[in-house]
């Protein structure tokens, strides 16, 4: 299979889901002529032109109203919201709005959409476009989470999400749009909700999304060179949450330390570590850890950076304290 | 600061601009060289008949909420000429997106007028459906709508739904206050730039709660569409047959492709914000007096009576039909049951999802827990 980049399989996985469907339509800004600004859109303006691939005015209230608004119609709209940052400036109807109408309506209505956002930080972006703020949305019932890590996982769960009549919010991360991987076949699926184990092993179980799947396995890498086999789950959605894997995983390894790049305070490791603490406390041999990010806004400077956010150092470190027991 | 001091004294913003009249405050058609209404004997009679039935069966609500039977209601007293003028020049295919005040567009489409009741209730999850009714929920979130008024119409414009005359048309109502709202700009801003089928209806009725006029705008609210570079129109909002004029021309630009147009209806919120709400606290007597000068409905039945289109038998008629609907709803609100519990569950998403059915199940096995020790 040819490999591809992670940023080349945005772009495909919605364009193969344009050539499937023609109520898809894309909107956002720069995603037209432009074709993203982190070339997430490469090919659709071209392909299906201005009525299925809208270019908006810099608004971010608008691009996820109106797409709601273009659901009820009918249409799947999939907005691009360029950095996961601005999703603050659309809340209202991230948070109030769109995860409300089913429910609010007895279940007459369904706004199909998805939201898709550049995510996370690494970039040395600065505090307003760096965040990994995943976690926010994990708050909001009605909305569902998928965070993909590699290229044939964006093109899967970009598939599921654009299928699904739930609202999907994707959070796609700026730190691995360059990463390759192989190109999955025609058709590829990855169903919401449903965990995958990226490395098998029977001493410690890391948990972990999108960015921090790499960093997990760089870390289980040099953990095996000291004999400790960590088994590495990417979790790919956060809604639905696949606790299943985790605790099938748990009771090989009882050891569990999940790696996220959300800040601590208020991260999704801690609904993760709660319900293991809840529903599988009994296959613990080790207190859990969670390697997140620090409470603090994101530093400018590369150095402080990447102090901030999860790195396999601390990983190897945390696993190190919990060999212990 | 008194709190006399603090009500307003001067007029609100453009209160010396004319606005669009096709009848007078004492009954007098009028005629304007932009819009007219062509209207029989039997449809005035019509619009009449409605006028006083949503004043009724919203009096009847208010009552309701008075007696502990409603959490909350939001009056349309006063502004029913400006529901009933634009609800009655939707056409069927036309989408409507309401605030939480539009009883008297809802009734106008046809929906069963016990659905709010159910809702401020709080026994219901859901009540008219939204896509079939073309009516949308009423959204509390101040400006939220225009959004989705605004994502709608580019939805229809791009299914080629319009430029014909069986075109279909969006028609997005807000408030005074919801001009502030940035979302409610950048919809007119997306609708101008996608010539988006939308027309904007802004109810101006004075007040957002107890903030006044002149804490939204300093010019004439219908003066800002120019700025966004579509037509904006202001219009008699307490004349029930230029609200029609003006929302039909505007609905029909808009089937035709010819974009959005802001109406902004001229009329006065003559009751409290909600139930929760104390006028008495921000507005003078005077000014509510004066603006029960303008009733919607007595003009009308001045220019039934004046054009001999009705007499007295017609409106005793009206107001008897008028309150046996009002009781029966009333009756039919006190007879709705309270929800199943586990509703709550029901309804997150589209496809169910295993937590929330989970969480079903737990809370169903504590509930039959109780039954079982004997109940309680």
């Amino acid at each position: 299979m040819a490999d591809m980049t992670y940023r080349e399989a945005v772009a495909e996985g919605i364009a193969r889901e344009m050539r499937l469907d023609p109520t898809v339509v894309c909107l956002g800004e720069d995603i037209g002529a432009a074709e993203g600004v982190f070339k997430t859109t490469v090919g659709l303006f071209k392909e299906f032109g201005p009525t299925r691939v809208w270019d908006t005015p810099i608004s971010e209230q608008a691009i996820v109203g109106a797409a709601m608004g273009a659901a009820m119609t009918g249409l799947r709209p999939v907005a691009e919201i360029m950095f996961s940052d601005f999703l603050a400036c659309c809340w209202d109807y991230l948070a109030n709005e769109i995860p409300k109408v089913r429910y609010m309506t007895g279940g007459q209505v369904t706004v199909p959409l998805v939201v898709r956002t550049a995510n996370g930080g690494g970039l040395g972006f600065g505090a307003q476009h760096s965040q990994a703020v995943e976690n926010w949305a994990f708050t909001v019932p009605g909305l569902k989470i998928a965070a993909p890590s590699t290229p044939a996982d964006v093109i899967g769960l970009l598939a599921a999400a654009i299928r699904s009549d739930d609202p999907v919010v994707v959070f796609e991360h700026k730190g691995l749009f360059a990463s390759r991987g192989p190109a999955p076949p025609a058709g590829h699926v990855v169903p919401l909700g449903q965990a995958s184990i990226a490395r098998q092993g029977r001493d410690v179980t890391l948990v972990a999304l999108a960015s921090t799947v790499p960093i997990a396995l760089q870390a289980a890498e040099t953990l095996a060179a000291d004999g400790i086999e960590a088994e590495v789950i990417d979790l790919r959605c956060l809604v639905p949450l696949d606790m299943r894997t985790v605790l099938e995983s748990l009771a090989r390894t009882s050891r569990l330390v999940v790696v996220e790049e959300n800040p601590y305070q208020g991260g999704w490791g801690a609904t993760v570590v709660s319900i293991v603490a809840d529903e599988g406390f009994e296959l613990l041999d080790a207190p859990i850890r969670r390697v997140a990010g620090e409470c603090v806004p994101l530093p400018f400077a590369d150095s402080l950076e990447a102090q901030v956010i999860p790195t396999a150092a601390r990983v190897i470190d945390v696993v190190g304290q919990l060999a212990a027991y | 600061m008194t709190r006399a001091e603090s009500k307003r004294s001067a007029p609100p913003p453009g209160a010396d601009v004319d606005f669009v009249q096709l009848l007078t405050p004492d009954g007098e058609r009028v005629t304007h060289p932009d819009y007219s209404v062509d209207f029989d004997a039997d449809e005035l009679r019509g619009l009449y008949r409605d006028l006083v039935t949503v004043r009724k069966l919203d009096a009847e609500a208010t009552a309701l909420q008075r007696q502990g039977e409603l959490g909350i209601w939001a009056s349309l007293l006063g502004q029913e000429a400006a529901q009933v003028g634009s609800g009655r020049a939707l056409r069927p295919q036309d989408m409507a997106f309401p605030t939480y005040r539009e009883h008297g567009v809802l009734y106008c489409r046809g929906i069963d007028p016990i659905m709010p009741l159910g809702l401020f209730r709080g026994v219901d999850q859901g009540g008219w459906d939204p896509i079939a009714n073309k009516f949308g929920i009423y959204t509390i979130v101040i400006g939220a709508q225009t959004l989705h008024a605004t994502g709608y119409a580019m939805g229809i414009n791009k299914d080629g739904k319009v430029g014909t005359d069986e075109g279909e048309a969006v028609i997005a109502y807000f408030g005074d206050g919801a001009t502030s709202q940035g979302d409610v700009n950048e919809s007119f801003i997306f609708a101008s730039v996608y010539n988006a089928p939308v027309v904007f209806f802004c109810q101006n009725n004075q007040y957002a709660i107890s903030e006044p006029l002149q804490r939204q705008t300093r010019v004439p609210l219908y003066q800002r569409a120019s700025g966004f570079g579509f037509p904006g129109v202001r219009v008699d909002g307490n004349d029930v047959l230029a609200s029609y004029a003006v929302t039909r021309a505007a609905l029909d630009n808009a089937r035709h492709g010819q974009g959005p147009t802001l109406i902004e209806a001229y009329t006065y919120r003559m009751g409290a914000h909600t139930t929760s709400d104390d006028p008495t606290r921000y507005r003078v007597a005077s000014e509510v007096e004066e603006w029960q000068a303008k009733d919607p409905i007595a003009r009308v039945r001045k220019l039934l009576e004046r054009e001999g289109l009705a007499d007295d038998e017609f409106f005793a008629s009206v107001d008897a039909d008028a309150r046996t609907e009002a009781v029966k709803l009333r009756e039919r609100v006190l007879a709705l049951p309270d929800p199943d519990p586990t509703e709550m569950f029901a309804n997150v998403y589209p496809n169910g999802s295993h937590e929330i059915d989970a969480q079903r199940e737990q809370f169903a096995a504590y509930h039959a827990s109780f039954a079982h020790e004997g109940g309680h």
